[in-house]
């Protein structure tokens, strides 16, 4: 019970973090150039912009959830759960985000989750 | 830059997988919590691992700036199947059917997202500095 409450925690923060982090970067705009100098001046827009600091502390929140899933559960329990990030976080950015979602990119995200997952579980011992 | 955005990912999580298993199973208490994040502050494998983590971050951040989350997210796991072929290239590892299922399920859904509009919201105005 309490991985399924830490993997929904997870999941939320995961997606809650990117889904932040992306309104925080298009309300920056994009760098003029991929110089150096221009993405480090978009960098110092981008680290002034408030969603930034929304969608850091629940990545790390979600990065430190992920370490204690991992040393609690076999990986091969974690990764295709994880995997179920993707999953939600088109959600998220179809709902949230209002980007356009079509069935090409629903396809493509489901058939990249199964392989991320059969990928991930090669190689693994399973229990 | 997705394709470094990739790069640095992996490296990064590979490391961090190296650092936590040497610091065991991590307690679900106030002490264990703690005693367990002192031990990744002193490993150094996982801050190499953050250090790629951050260059990641760093690509990602500028990726998302003009192009969808949705459509960066996929992207991302492309990075799976450059592994894969890495390894089968350079360390002449060989790769189980199950492995290779998954790799070109990842491609085909890779390629699926790459022919949709990169953008499909509004542009902000782009290149004005914000206070």
């Amino acid at each position: 019970m309490a991985t399924f409450l830490l993997l929904a925690l997870f999941l939320c923060t995961t997606t809650g973090g990117e889904i932040a982090m992306t309104y925080g970067m298009k309300a920056t705009g994009e760098p003029e150039r991929l110089r150096p100098k221009q993405v480090l001046k978009f960098l110092g827009r981008a680290v002034c912009n408030g969603w930034f600091w929304v969608g850091i502390p629940l990545m790390a929140i979600s990065f430190y959830l992920l370490l204690i899933l991992l040393s609690w559960q076999p990986i091969s329990f974690v990764i295709p759960a994880s995997a179920l990030s993707n999953v939600v976080g088109t959600l998220g950015a179809k709902y949230i985000l209002k980007e356009e979602v079509n069935a090409a990119r629903w396809a493509g995200v489901v058939l990249v989750c199964i392989g991320a997952t059969l990928v991930s579980l090669d190689n693994i011992p399973l229990r | 830059m997705v394709l470094a955005m990739v790069v640095c990912a992996n490296v990064g999580d590979l490391l961090l997988k190296r650092g936590m298993s040497t610091i065991g199973a991590v307690q679900f208490t106030a002490s264990g919590l703690g005693h367990a994040f002192g031990l990744t502050v002193a490993n150094p494998i996982i801050w190499l691992g953050i250090f790629f983590l951050l260059g990641f971050m760093i690509c990602y951040m500028t990726v998302l700036s003009w192009a969808d989350y949705s459509y960066v997210m996929p992207a991302g796991a492309f990075g799976y199947a450059l592994l894969t072929l890495l390894a089968v290239i350079f360390l002449h590892e060989s790769v189980s059917p199950r492995r290779w299922v998954g790799v070109v399920l990842i491609c085909i859904g890779v390629m699926l997202v790459g022919q949709t509009k990169p953008r499909t919201t509004e542009v902000a105005a782009p290149q004005k500095a914000v206070a």
